[in-house]
């Protein structure tokens, strides 16, 4: 057998030099994709936070409080957007808490694995469904058959339909993100708990949630964060297009944030008595990005923590 | 053998335990009440598809195609979904040339070159953290930027309000989308692949891309498709950055630069139009619509997930 004579220097070892150049432009370039993101998201601040301070510094202060929503007189009432998407955001969380994280429970729990492999699926389809087929459906189905013969006399436009449209818009998101931490539950746990007689009942509320209560919450929170944002449902079944007078009466219909830039944006005619009008969907924007960015914020940590115990 | 004594109270109930036919209620009741949430929310997507099924009938039978091939209308009989369906494809187009590079050389960045510093950590959290952002935010954004900055690249006869401005918003709002889907794909590849290559002397580059992507590939290419399904029903967006939401004609005989340039609308946008006006001829022309759109949108779903399941690796 022949002894490899040649010795093995520094540079035979760093290999060739257009394979190290290629290796680095290659690299520069991923990089520089991956840096975008960056950008965007300081571009989002930029122009939100430069054009809602803009508007801050032209109007009185005093008009953020007032009766209702009205931006062409200048009534600027935070607390009316705020009530409405907030009743919007509770009444979709009333809807899709208890539905999504008992489908959770079943797909992880209970579901034979060919069943789980048909169903699943499903509640992806559901949620690949736009949001303004589910304004249509609450506008047209939702509120004639529903809401409308539970609470006779309600009007056409109400924000109980629109979040129960936008509860079944959050369910797959609750759905998915919980199953995906009681699945993680390592199966140990279970058969420990089996093994000294508990019944499948049991496991699932005394050992499965609790281990994954902190990707079930966030779920609920990315769920919250969700329906906060939700736009369209809003913009066709909860009414108010131009202004909206201040109501916490879940029946009546009026303006939430995500409705009031929508309204902004394509009903320049009918504020255009006000030249504060239009700037005003820049704050509203400013206050709805910072509202869902603590709450992904929080999600985030919660699902790490997750991910850090198994 | 001796036997066990025990008292013949005792012996009873645990042989009625272990044989007799006791049938846990409370069990059976919780896991029926799992199983009906699951069941309610297949309902209302069963309900969704069956009512607007049924109220869209009239149109599809009375005008068949034609529906589908007229431009937008005042009139109830005439008015049709052809720009929107062009607009809307022609919107994901965009999305497709445009985020989806851009997402995948990301989240190659990402998964496979980046080290753990606190930059390329910063970078990941911030991907997420845009991936929740409310879509309509994006709209403001690309108000700002691609209709109102670079009005005169954008569209200069048309404010800034054209294809480019609505393709390039979607395609700002679908990239960090894009970005986690491939980076879970990504993710799912064994090391022990990655080693492989090493040991016989592969760069990092040669790795990722004789070896990763192609067992990555069936993966990033299902999260593709469902970014692009997501851009096609987008709704919020498009309307401040000036998707038209009445009736317009489209000019026949241009480019494609001033097509791109000009005036647009989006199959949502038009049924978020539709939706608002008052009378059952525009409810049924609505259902429709939405009847066309949610066929493109399941039917891009089920490839999808077709895919997965085809190709999905145990490893």
């Amino acid at each position: 057998m022949a002894l490899i004579s040649t010795a093995v220097t520094l540079d035979a070892m760093r290999g060739s030099r257009r394979r190290r150049r290629k290796e680095r432009i290659v690299k520069a370039a991923f990089a520089a994709a991956a840096v975008v993101g960056l950008v965007i998201s300081i571009a989002i601040v930029l122009a939100l936070a430069g054009e809602a301070a803009i508007w801050l510094t032209k109007i009185d202060l005093g008009w953020l409080w007032s009766d209702g929503w009205f931006p062409r007189t200048n009534d600027f009432d935070l607390l009316t957007l705020f009530a409405g998407t907030m009743m919007v955001a509770f009444i979709a969380m009333a809807v899709a808490a208890p539905i999504g994280l008992g489908a959770a429970m079943y797909l992880s729990e209970y579901a034979k694995p060919r069943n789980r492999r048909v169903l699943k699926p499903i509640i992806e389809t559901l949620a690949g469904i736009p949001s303004v087929v589910l304004g249509y459906f609450a506008l047209t189905v939702i509120n004639p058959d529903l809401v409308q013969k539970v609470f006779t006399g309600t009007g056409a436009f109400n924000f109980l339909s629109a979040g129960i449209a936008v509860g079944i818009l959050t369910i797959p998101l609750v759905a998915t993100v919980a199953e995906d931490a009681m699945f993680a539950v390592p199966g140990s746990l279970r058969e420990a708990a089996y093994g000294i007689g508990a019944r499948r009942r049991t496991v699932t509320t005394h050992v499965v949630v609790p281990a994954a209560v902190s990707g079930i919450v966030a779920g609920l929170i990315l769920g919250f964060a969700r329906a906060v944002g939700e736009t369209m449902v809003v913009a066709i079944a909860a009414g108010a297009t131009g202004g909206a007078v201040r109501t916490f009466n879940p029946l009546e219909g009026g303006q939430t944030m995500t409705g009031a830039i929508s309204s902004l944006a394509i009903g320049s005619d009918q504020v255009r008595g006000s030249g504060n009008a239009f700037l005003a969907l820049y704050f509203v924007g400013l206050l709805l990005f910072a509202i869902t960015f603590v709450l992904n914020i929080a999600s985030e940590r919660l699902v790490r923590r997750i991910r850090h115990t198994y | 053998m001796a036997e066990i004594l025990v008292p013949n109270a005792t012996r009873s109930t645990v042989e009625a335990a272990l044989r007799g036919k006791h049938v846990d209620v409370r069990g059976r009741l919780f896991s029926a009440l799992l199983l009906a949430s699951l069941l309610v929310a297949l309902a209302f997507l069963v309900m969704l598809l069956v009512t607007t099924a049924i109220t869209a009938w009239p149109v599809f039978a009375d005008r068949g195609l034609e529906f589908v091939r007229s431009d937008t209308s005042t009139i109830e009989s005439r008015a049709g979904v052809a720009q929107g369906l062009f607009g809307s494809i022609v919107l994901v187009g965009f999305v497709a040339v445009v985020a989806l590079p851009l997402g995948v050389a990301a989240a190659i960045y990402l998964q496979e070159f980046a080290r753990d510093t606190r930059l390329n950590r910063l970078l990941i959290t911030n991907v997420r953290n845009l991936a929740g952002v409310p879509s309509i935010v994006f709209g403001i954004l690309g108000l700002v930027v691609f209709v109102q900055a670079l009005r005169g690249i954008t569209g200069p006869d048309t404010y800034g309000r054209s294809f480019i401005s609505g393709g390039l918003t979607l395609s700002v709002l679908v990239m960090p989308i894009a970005i986690l889907v491939t980076m879970e794909a990504l993710r799912a590849v064994p090391s022990s692949i990655r080693e492989a290559a090493y040991g016989v002397g592969a760069t990092r580059w040669e790795v990722v891309r004789s070896h990763v992507l192609p067992y990555a590939a069936p993966g990033i290419f299902t999260g593709a498709i469902l970014s692009l399904a997501r851009a096609f029903g987008e709704t919020a967006p498009l309307l401040l950055v000036g998707a038209v939401t009445g009736y317009f004609s489209s000019p026949t005989g241009q480019g494609p630069l001033e097509i791109l340039q000009g005036k647009y609308t989006a199959l949502p946008t038009q049924i978020y139009a539709w939706a608002k006006l008052p009378g059952d001829e525009w409810r049924q022309n609505t259902a429709a619509a939405i009847m066309v759109l949610l066929t493109a949108i399941l039917l891009v779903n089920l490839i999808a997930i077709l895919l997965r399941n085809r190709y999905e690796r145990k490893w």
